[in-house]
């Protein structure tokens, strides 16, 4: 069963993060991709830029309409994510809280839908 | 459903439906097909007579079922891979011996109906819909939400339950304790649904309490070395047991000090007893506090020493006010009212509840300060919300003036 790791941080909190603290922070996340990598649990990840390159799309009466920026205003953001193959919720519960995000943000962990 | 049937129903449902899960791998596949067993169970019972062994009857006949809805699905689908629990392979696999059986998987039930993953009301209402074997509307009534609200809840339940995969089984040792805590919270919650209220519909909501105790006995069965499983029961048999005594002829309040206590269910409180672990975590030590009153044959032959030490304990486990408050009550009653009080003045926080005050208002009126238990009687009453505590706060209050 896969399941998105959707990883939301306040991008303003890590504006301000010593390089040292940011190094800590790298570490953590190669340390977990190399974990879930070796058990074959790994399908997908991806770090995202800050949402100040992001740019939302709409379709409204077949015109595109963008707008700079994302969506919401929210205090924490998307900011990357994770696709791994867990047994069940419990699994990849263990492995969401191990993701470094989880300890300064949220993860967000969603069932991916089988067509 | 006949009254015989409807006991069945009531007794075993929860044993037969938490192996049709997993055989099934469905919620809604086996509730359909003990529906359906219990529909033909209201048709030939009657006639032919009750089997010697119902519940085997009604899973043999709910597993046919299921097989029968598996098939249908399987050539409507065409879709393999959406049926991942092949129920033919498992009722082949199956152990000849029932009962060892239908008992892991109604402790699977309860960890998966408790998962940490649903909401607190997701799990209460889900738990009495699968092994409590109540329906949606018995559920919503005692609950006093909309019948639909609380459909909707249990749907939206099985449907995580099923999208997100939470598992059907028995969490592994390193996670038991956490996800047992879970599982008695609900049951605890249960239990005092029922058990603070007093309205009209009391009659409802009295079973959710005897509902409660079904469910702590079953986990204690399953569970027997957990003593928190052990202290939970006991401490809901013994509160249970004054549930005779905790409201006069007209339906008001009458404290444990007032309690006519020959009207105490002495078959209760001697289960508990027996359960009754030594000492514990918060559930065992409560436990332990109400089995203190309830050796107690007069108010006066209270061991309030051993209750004031028993709440010590029970503060050091859970530093909230509220345990506070009630150490201090214990040590006005061992030591002195004046000793009681200044603790009690200690625990500004719980400025706006009213059994604060009541408490302090209490402990005035027995240090003779009518005055000042009267003022704290008048903030309590405009702070409380359940009627009949008010009705007693105002009778209280009355008493005082001469």
């Amino acid at each position: 069963m896969k399941y998105a790791m959707l990883i939301y941080t306040d991008q303003a909190a890590e504006s301000s993060r010593t390089a040292e603290e940011q190094q800590a922070i790298m570490v953590g996340y190669h340390g977990f991709t190399t974990e879930v990598r070796e058990k074959d649990l790994y399908k997908a990840g991806e770090a995202l830029h800050p949402t100040t390159s992001a740019t939302t799309v709409r379709v409204r009466d077949g015109r595109t309409v963008t707008t700079d920026g994302p969506f919401a205003e929210t205090k924490e953001q998307l900011g990357g994510f994770y696709i791994l193959d867990c047994k069940d919720l419990d699994e990849a519960i263990e492995y969401a809280a191990k993701i470094p995000g989880a300890a300064h943000g949220s993860v967000e962990v969603r069932p991916i839908v089988i067509w | 459903m006949p009254p015989a049937i409807d006991e069945v129903f009531h007794n075993e449902s929860g044993r037969i439906l938490a192996s049709l899960i997993r055989l099934s791998g469905s919620f809604d596949l086996a509730e359909e097909a003990l529906q359906d067993a219990f529909t033909q169970a209201c048709q030939t019972w009657p006639e032919q007579g009750t089997p010697l062994n119902p519940a085997a009857w009604l899973l043999t006949t709910a597993r046919r079922r299921l097989i029968d809805a598996v098939r249908r699905q399987r050539t409507r689908t065409d879709n393999a891979a959406a049926l991942t629990h092949d129920i033919l392979l498992r009722q082949e696999s199956e152990s000849p011996d029932m009962p060892t059986v239908l008992q892991d998987d109604r402790l699977r039930l309860i960890f998966t109906c408790c998962h940490p993953a649903l909401n607190r009301d997701a799990q209460v209402a889900l738990t009495l819909r699968t092994l409590g074997g109540l329906t949606t509307s018995e559920i919503a009534r005692s609950f006093l939400v909309p019948e639909p609200t609380l459909a909707q809840r249990i749907v939206r339940a099985k449907n995580k339950i099923r999208d997100a995969r939470i598992p059907y089984e028995v969490p592994t040792r390193d996670r038991l304790p956490e996800r047992l805590a879970s599982v008695q919270t609900v049951i605890y919650l249960i239990f005092n649904e029922g058990y603070a209220s007093t309205s009209a519909s009391s009659l409802v909501r009295g079973d959710l309490c005897g509902e409660a105790l079904r469910l702590g006995r079953v986990l204690c069965e399953l569970l027997p070395e957990d003593t928190e499983n052990r202290g939970l029961l006991a401490l809901m048999l013994l509160q249970d047991s004054r549930r005779n005594s905790r409201t006069g002829p007209n339906g008001e309040l009458v404290t444990l000090e007032d309690q006519d206590r020959t009207l105490w269910n002495q078959t209760a409180i001697r289960e508990a007893l027996v359960l009754l672990p030594l000492s514990g975590g918060p559930y065992s030590l409560q436990a332990l506090i109400a089995a203190t009153h309830a050796r107690a044959a007069s108010p006066a032959q209270t061991d309030w020493r051993r209750i004031a030490a028993l709440y010590q304990e029970l503060l050091q486990q859970i530093p909230t006010a509220v345990v506070a408050l009630n150490h201090a009550v214990a040590i006005a009653m061992a030591e002195g009212y004046e000793q009681g009080l200044e603790l009690i003045d200690r625990i500004p926080e719980l400025e706006s509840y009213h059994l604060y005050h009541a408490a302090r208002a209490d402990l005035l009126r027995r240090l003779e300060r009518p005055a000042d238990a009267a003022a704290a009687y008048r903030r309590a009453l405009t702070l409380v919300t359940n009627p009949i505590e008010r009705e007693y706060l105002s009778r209280r209050l009355r008493q005082l003036a001469p």
